[in-house]
């Protein structure tokens, strides 16, 4: 073989795969990606669909800034108040909602603050602040981190002071430094399972309903980014919401324990 | 903690299984900083052999500004190169984001000033013993400057390398204009980045391991092929 068919070879292969792949941009927040739930979903889609789903894996508000910015296709996101407020400015066509994971607390296995006694999140909250025992924020306007906000507010409580640590960094990035200074924080769930570098921490508090994390799909609007691939967005949304979606969501599991519950309406 | 350790052995088992995934994000790491240190070099090289041959009114501005570029933040380059070629951006409608491409030219913006600046340093050092040589030679500007060029070329690969090695280590910028895409834009450094956040230090520290590896390898490639550092000869 010379190096002109070699060439024409190399030309053909590119062009082919090309034409078979479609690849169509998702910006998604990092709990999605470090759950581990991508790796199981993506390589389906592209099997059903041809889409070559390409993740930007980063917080809710760059999220939704990308998607503003009409640098990516369609946002999958968890944070409901600021998703209505991005739909409202004409960035996007819809929100449809997708499946539902957990908060939980995780702090010293010992529960110094006696946090796991509490009977409702806001009273966990109450009494780490009450103790001052080390927390760590997010603090980098994630759906993570306002749903914190939330929740501090809810509680009635100021959340300031040394005790108080707002690190601007990801779930990972936060649960590291969490771990490494012994303190209690906010994670999702699967987040939590997912992570390699636990130490002394553990759940300490879990369950209460305001604890429940809703993910929606929402693509970026064609009419103010013609250039989107609000098609392949569609097709993805359907795939999204079909019984083969359900069944490998609802079917995710780590150490047997399920990490999210779909809940599109049909 | 014995992650060092561990690190190290799953950085062999990736290397010795040539691990398909590593071969890809190696690669992309390797081309855009190769790309972004020729693209840079072309540029900062003669820019600094320029300035070391030339006065003009503004020449110590010139030369204090490149230096302080020097110490640009990545991420900030990373930011201003994501707001010109994002899709509500100057330069959005050529499509470039989240491409290789638009990686090299964030990288090029960062490794530049350290080019020019390091080359400067060394064609004004030259400058000095030519200066007269040159003049009574009548040399052209030009000729001038392509003489210190190749006559300083060892102190240029220097220059030339040192801002390799920024470009090879750096993440901020990158992680913006690129996005970390697996089987697109992900390179090492962006890949640290993930596995660190995941909390796998053993895989993060594979990965930089291999990354030092990668550094010397160029290093050693770049002085073999000049044949610098060799026995009897300078």
């Amino acid at each position: 073989m010379n190096f002109k068919t070699l060439l024409l070879g190399a030309v053909a292969a590119v062009i082919s795969t090309a034409a078979m792949a479609e690849d169509l941009k998702m910006a998604v927040t990092t709990s999605f990606a470090n759950s581990g739930l991508a790796e199981v979903l993506l390589p389906k889609v592209a099997e059903d669909t041809g889409i070559n789903v390409q993740l930007l894996i980063v917080g809710t508000g760059q999220a939704l800034a990308l998607g503003e910015a009409g640098d990516v296709d369609a946002v999958l996101v968890h944070s409901k108040a600021a998703e209505e407020k991005w739909l409202a400015a004409g960035n996007g066509t819809h929100r449809r909602e997708i499946m539902y994971n957990d908060f939980v607390f995780i702090g010293p296995k010992e529960d110094p603050a006696k946090a796991g006694a509490a009977e409702a999140a806001t009273g966990a909250l109450q009494a780490i602040a009450s103790q001052e025992a080390p927390f760590v924020s997010r603090g980098d306007d994630s759906g993570t981190h306002k749903m914190e906000l939330r929740l501090w507010q809810a509680a009635g409580v100021e959340p300031a002071g040394d005790w108080y640590r707002a690190v601007g960094q990801g779930m990972g990035a936060a649960l590291n430094t969490a771990s490494g200074m012994n303190a209690y924080i906010m994670s999702d769930r699967a987040s939590w399972l997912k992570f390699a570098n636990k130490g002394d921490l553990g759940i300490v508090f879990e369950g209460d309903p305001v604890l429940f994390n809703q993910y929606a799909f929402l693509p970026v609007n064609p009419e103010k980014h013609p250039h989107v691939r609000n098609d392949l967005a569609m097709q993805l949304e359907d795939w999204l919401v079909s019984d083969t979606a359900k069944e490998l969501i609802n079917g995710y599991t780590i150490d047997g324990q399920t990490l999210f519950v779909f809940n599109a309406e049909q | 903690m014995n992650s060092i350790g561990e690190g190290l052995w799953q950085a062999a088992q990736l290397i010795v299984q040539l691990d398909s995934d590593l071969v890809e994000i190696t690669s992309l790491s390797l081309r855009v900083s190769l790309g972004a240190t020729i693209v840079a070099s072309a540029i900062g090289l003669p820019l600094g052999a320029w300035l070391a041959v030339n006065r003009f009114p503004a020449r110590r501005l010139v030369i204090a500004l490149l230096n302080a570029l020097m110490g640009l933040p990545p991420v900030v380059v990373g930011l201003m190169v994501y707001v010109i070629f994002s899709r509500s951006g100057p330069l959005g409608v050529l499509g470039l984001l989240f491409t290789p491409t638009v990686m090299v030219i964030a990288q090029v913006v960062i490794i530049t000033p350290i080019i020019a600046s390091v080359a400067h340093q060394a064609i004004r050092e030259l400058w000095a013993d030519y200066h007269d040589l040159l003049i009574s030679l009548q040399a052209t500007r030009w000729q001038r400057i392509r003489t210190l060029l190749w006559d300083g070329r060892r102190a240029l690969m220097t220059a030339s390398l040192a801002g390799f090695g920024r470009a090879i280590g750096e993440v901020g910028a990158i992680m913006i204009v690129g996005g970390n895409i697996d089987h697109a834009t992900r390179v090492l450094t962006t890949a640290i980045a993930l596995e660190t956040g995941k909390g796998e230090f053993e895989m993060a520290l594979a990965l930089g391991f291999v990354l030092i590896g990668l550094a010397i390898a160029v290093n050693l490639a770049l002085h073999f092929l000049s044949r610098t550092e060799r026995g009897a000869r300078w």
